[in-house]
C-alpha cells in the first residue's frame, strides 16, 4: 500500500515540473508585461521596479531563481500587490473556493446518485429517460450560462435567493453552488446509472433476489458498493475540478475565491501569481486524484488483498 | 401430493425485434424426496421455466402468457411479488452455474451465508453466524469458522460452488432448484459436487430440480429426467426409461452426444514434428516468494499427424505448456523443437514465420473473438499478416475457409454476438486454420459449449485435422472428450506429467492412482454398466 503510494507520488512529480516550466515559459512569451499599463511608467522607475522583482536577469536564470524558491515552498511576490507574497493570497482564496467546491461537490453527489440510480432501476423508460435528458442538457450547459439563468429566475423573478456574494446574506451560497455543481451531477449521474446497470445484470445480483431479497436491499445492499466504484474514482479529478474551474462562478456571483485572483493575474501578467496558483492547482489535482484511486480500489475486497500483499 | 406441479406453464419474450416464445405448455411435477432433471440445450427453455416460477424472468421483456404452478398448494404464478419473496430463498432455493459470477465480490461469505436466515428467519446475527459456520462445515469447507470473514476471490471454483449449496440449503429448504451447477467446473471437482447435492438431499428430505444440458451428469442422481427441447417438453422418463428406450428423436440425439468410445487408432508413424525436453515455465508473482511453477521439467514428443490429448485439473499447468509451446507463454528453462528448429532460441521475425506454422485454438468463444470485427475481417488477418494471399485472392480464400468450417458464407459480413456459441468456436477454428498450420494447440476447445454442439466440433476438428494432415495438441478436463479425439495421452498434475501412452491403454489400464480418480470422475457412470 505504501509503495503503491509512494510510486504514484513519485510519478506524479515530473507532471508537475512540466507544467511549471511549460507555465513559466508560455507566461513570459506572452505579449506585455507586469509593468505595462495604459498609464505611462517613468523609464527609471520601471527599471527599479523589473530590478526588485529579478525580471532583469536573462530568463533561464529567472527560471532556476524561481525553481529555488519553489522547492522552499516560496512561491514568490505578488507583482501586482505589492507586499503581498503569493501564498498568502492564495491562502485568503482557498478556504472560499474550497468551501464553494465542497458544496457543489456534495450537491452533484444527492442528485447525481439518486438520479442515475433510479435511472438504472428501470432502463430504457420514461423512469431513465427523464433524468438521463436532464444530465445531457447539464453537462452541455456550460456554467456561465446556467448561473445568469438561475440569478435571472430565483434572484429576479421569483426574489427567492441573493444573487451575489459570500457569507453576506443567509442563502448566498445556494445559487453559486448549485451552479458550479450541476455540470457534475449531471456526470455523475451518468456514471452512476451505467455502472449500476453492469452490476445490476451481473449473477450475484440474481443470486440476491432468488434469497428473497426485497428490491431495495437488492440494490442498497448488493448493487451499490460496486456500481459506485466509478464514481468514487470520478470524486478525486472532480473535486480537483471544482477548484480549479471556479473562477467562472467566482466571477459571476463575485466571490472573493481563488479563481478570481487567477484570472485577474492572467489579465495583469502577474507572472509569480499565475505559476503560483498553476502549480498550486496542479499539485492538488494529482493529489486527490490519488486519493481517489486509493478510495475506489480500497473498496473492492480483491484489490485491498494485493495492497496488503504489496506492503509486506 | 408432489411438492410442486407445474401445468402448462408458457412464457413468451417480447423485445422490438418481435416475440419469442421460449416456454410452450410445459408440466411437470417434483415430487419430495426426488431428485427431478430438465434436460436442454442452451436456449431450451429449461432455465427459463424454473426462473419464471419464481418471478426471476425479468418482465418485460419476459411475459408468462399461462399455466400454472402449484407448490404445496398455492400457485406460485398467482402470488404477489411479495408473497413470492417470501417463498424465494425460504422454501424454494436456487444454485447458479457460475460459482465465479454468482457470489457477490463486494461482500464476505459469512455476509453473503447469513442474508437468507436474518431475512426470513429474523435471527441475530451471532445466532445466524453459528449456524452458517455448521453448515459451511456440512457441505465440506475446511475450517469454517477462519473461511466466514473471507472474500469469494479467496475460494477455487469448486468452494464456491459449496459455498452456494450452504447459502441455499441454510433455511433448510423443500425445493433445490440447481441451475447448471457443475457445468464450470472440473470433472473431479464436478463428480464430489454432484455427490454432495445427492447426499444432502437424502439426509434432507428435499426436492430437486436439477437442471442440465448434460444427460451424462444427470445419469446418477435423476429420478425423473425431462427433457426439452425449444420451449416444448419432448420426453420424460425414469432414467431407464430415458438411456435405454428413447422415443424422441432430439433424445436418442442428445444421447448420441455423450462423448462415448474412440479414435480407431490408425498407426502412426513415429515422427516427431515437436521434441520438448525438460520445460519449465515458472512464473514470479511480486507478492509470492516461491516461483509458481506452472510446468516443472516436462518432456515429450508430438509425431506429425497425430492427436495428443493432454489432460489435467484446472491449475494443472496444461494451458500454460501448450502457450509454452507457441513461446507465448515465457519459458524458464528448456527447449522446444519444431520441426528441427529450438524455438526458444528465436526472435522477431524467424519466430513471426514460425507463429504461422503453430497456431491456438482457445476455451471461450466469447472472449476469444473481437467484438468489433465482422467474421471477414477476422479471417482476413492473418491471412494478409502472413501473406498467404493478397487482396484479389483473399474474399475466394476466406469463402473456402468458411466452407472448410461449416459456417454459410452468407454469414461473412456478421459479427461475433450474432453466433452461437458453437458457430464461433467455429470461426476460431476457422481462424487458426488460415495460416494452413501444422501445428495446432487446441486449448479446451469445446468445454464452453452444449454437448450436442461439442460433439459437431469434434467431429469437425478431426475431420479438419485429416484433411490438413494436422498435428494437434488438445487440452481438455474432460476425460470422455479426450478418449474420443486423442491417439495418446498424457496426464499433468501439478506442472508435471504423471502418466502418457496410447489413449486406449491409459484408460484401459491407468497406472498412476491419479489418472485412476480422474477417470472414476467421468459423469454417467450408470450409463456405461
Amino acid at each position: 500500500m505504501l509503495r503503491f503510494m509512494l510510486i504514484r507520488i513519485l510519478q506524479a512529480l515530473p507532471v508537475i515540473f512540466v507544467v511549471i516550466t511549460a507555465t513559466f515559459f508560455l507566461v513570459r512569451s506572452a505579449p506585455g508585461g507586469p509593468f505595462d499599463q495604459e498609464k505611462v511608467v517613468i523609464p527609471e522607475v520601471k527599471k527599479a521596479l523589473e530590478a526588485q522583482y529579478k525580471l532583469d536577469l536573462p530568463l533561464h536564470e529567472q527560471y532556476f531563481a524561481y525553481l529555488g524558491d519553489l522547492a522552499q515552498g516560496d512561491l514568490g511576490p505578488s507583482f501586482k500587490y505589492p507586499g503581498r507574497s503569493v501564498n498568502e493570497i492564495l491562502f485568503s482564496g482557498l478556504p472560499v473556493t474550497a468551501e464553494l467546491g465542497f458544496y457543489a461537490l456534495l450537491i452533484a453527489l444527492c442528485i447525481g446518485v439518486t438520479a442515475g440510480v433510479f435511472a438504472s432501476l428501470r432502463p430504457n423508460t420514461a423512469q431513465d429517460y427523464i433524468p438521463m435528458s436532464f444530465a445531457m442538457i447539464g453537462i452541455c450547459m456550460p456554467s456561465f450560462l446556467l448561473g445568469p439563468l438561475l440569478v435571472l429566475v430565483f434572484g429576479i423573478w421569483l426574489d427567492w435567493l441573493p444573487i451575489t456574494g459570500w457569507g453576506d446574506i443567509p442563502g448566498d451560497k445556494i445559487l453559486p453552488s448549485i451552479t458550479l455543481g450541476s455540470a457534475y451531477a449531471a456526470y455523475i449521474a451518468r456514471l452512476s446509472r451505467a455502472g449500476m446497470l453492469e452490476i445490476l445484470s451481473q449473477d450475484y445480483i440474481r443470486t440476491a433476489r432468488a434469497k428473497g431479497l426485497p428490491e431495495w436491499l437488492v440494490v442498497t445492499r448488493h448493487a451499490l458498493r460496486g456500481g459506485l466504484i466509478p464514481v468514487i474514482a470520478f470524486l478525486g479529478p472532480a473535486f480537483a475540478g471544482l477548484l480549479a474551474g471556479s473562477f467562472v462562478v467566482e466571477t459571476i456571483f463575485q466571490i472573493p475565491g481563488l479563481g478570481r485572483f487567477y484570472v485577474q493575474a492572467a489579465f495583469n501578467r502577474d507572472y509569480t501569481m499565475i505559476l503560483g496558483t498553476t502549480v498550486f492547482l496542479s499539485t492538488l489535482i494529482v493529489f486527490f486524484n490519488l486519493v481517489s484511486d486509493i478510495a475506489a480500489a480500497w473498496l473492492n475486497p480483491r484489490l485491498r488483498a494485493q495492497f496488503k500483499g504489496g506492503s509486506q | 401430493m408432489s411438492l410442486l406441479k407445474v401445468d402448462n406453464l408458457s412464457v413468451s419474450f417480447h423485445t422490438r425485434n418481435g416475440s419469442h416464445q421460449a416456454v410452450k405448455n410445459v408440466s411437470f411435477t417434483v415430487e419430495p424426496r426426488e431428485i427431478t432433471a430438465i434436460i436442454g440445450e442452451s436456449g431450451s427453455g429449461k432455465s427459463v421455466s424454473c426462473y419464471a416460477m419464481l418471478g426471476l424472468v425479468p418482465s418485460p421483456p419476459g411475459r408468462i402468457d399461462g399455466g400454472s404452478a402449484l407448490f404445496e398448494g398455492a400457485d406460485l404464478l398467482a402470488l404477489s411479488e411479495r408473497e413470492l419473496r417470501a417463498i424465494r430463498g425460504r422454501d424454494i432455493a436456487m444454485i447458479f452455474q457460475d460459482p465465479m459470477t454468482c457470489l457477490n465480490p463486494f461482500m464476505t461469505i459469512g455476509q453473503q451465508l447469513i442474508e437468507p436466515l436474518r431475512l426470513h428467519k429474523g435471527l441475530t446475527a451471532k445466532d445466524a453466524k453459528v449456524r452458517a459456520i455448521e453448515l459451511l462445515d456440512e457441505v465440506g469447507i475446511r475450517s469454517p469458522a477462519d473461511t466466514f470473514d473471507s472474500y469469494p476471490h479467496e475460494f477455487s471454483g469448486g468452494m464456491r460452488q459449496r459455498v452456494m449449496i450452504a447459502m441455499a440449503l441454510i433455511n433448510e429448504p423443500k425445493l433445490l432448484i440447481a441451475d447448471e451447477p457443475t457445468t464450470a467446473l472440473d470433472v473431479t471437482i464436478q463428480a464430489q459436487i454432484l455427490r454432495l447435492i445427492a447426499d444432502l438431499q437424502k439426509n434432507r428430505d428435499i426436492g430437486v430440480l436439477f437442471i442440465s444440458h448434460d444427460l451424462a451428469v444427470v445419469a446418477d442422481i435423476a429420478d425423473q429426467i425431462i427433457v426439452m427441447e425449444q420451449g416444448v417438453m419432448v420426453e420424460h422418463g425414469s432414467p431407464d426409461a430415458i438411456f435405454n428406450h428413447a422415443q424422441h428423436p432430439y433424445t436418442q440425439k442428445l444421447l448420441a452426444a455423450i462423448p462415448s468410445g474412440h479414435r480407431t487408432a490408425e498407426r502412426i508413424k513415429p515422427d516427431p514434428l515437436i521434441a520438448v525436453s525438460h520445460l519449465r515455465t515458472w512464473f514470479y508473482p511480486s507478492n509470492v516468494k516461491e516461483p509458481v511453477k506452472a510446468v516443472d521439467d516436462v518432456s515429450l514428443e508430438i509425431h506429425r499427424g497425430e492427436v495428443l490429448g493432454l489432460v489435467g485439473e484446472s491449475g494443472s499447468g496444461k494451458s500454460t505448456l501448450g502457450r509454452s509451446l507457441l513461446r507465448l507463454a515465457p519459458i524458464t528453462e528448456g527447449s522446444v523443437v519444431f520441426d528441427g528448429i529450438d524455438l526458444t532460441q528465436l526472435e522477431g521475425n524467424p519466430l513471426k514465420t514460425f507463429r504461422r506454422r503453430m497456431q491456438m485454438i482457445f476455451q471461450d468463444p466469447f472472449a476469444s473473438l473481437n467484438p468489433r470485427m465482422t467474421v471477414y475481417d477476422t479471417l482476413a488477418e492473418p491471412l494478409l499478416l502472413h501473406k498467404i494471399c493478397d487482396r484479389k485472392s483473399l474474399d475466394a480464400t476466406i469463402a473456402t475457409l468458411m466452407d472448410d468450417v461449416g459456417l454459410a458464407r452468407a454469414f461473412i459480413r456478421k459479427y461475433p454476438h450474432e453466433f452461437s456459441g458453437g458457430q464461433r468456436q467455429r470461426i476460431a477454428i476457422g481462424r487458426a486454420l488460415a495460416t494452413k498450420p501444422e501445428f495446432i494447440v487446441a486449448d479446451e476447445p469445446v468445454s464452453a459449449l452444449d454437448v450436442t454442439i461439442q460433439a459437431q466440433i469434434l467431429e469437425l476438428l478431426i475431420a479438419l485435422g485429416r484433411e490438413h494432415g494436422l498435428t494437434m495438441l488438445f487440452i481438455s478436463h474432460d476425460m470422455a472428450v479426450i478418449r474420443q479425439i486423442a491417439d495418446r495421452v498424457m496426464v499433468m498434475y501439478q506442472g508435471k506429467l504423471v502418466e502418457q501412452g496410447d489413449t486406449e491403454e491409459v484408460f484401459g489400464h491407468p497406472r498412476e492412482a491419479y489418472t485412476q480418480s480422474l477417470l472414476a470422475s467421468i459423469p454417467g457412470a450408470a450409463l456405461s454398466a
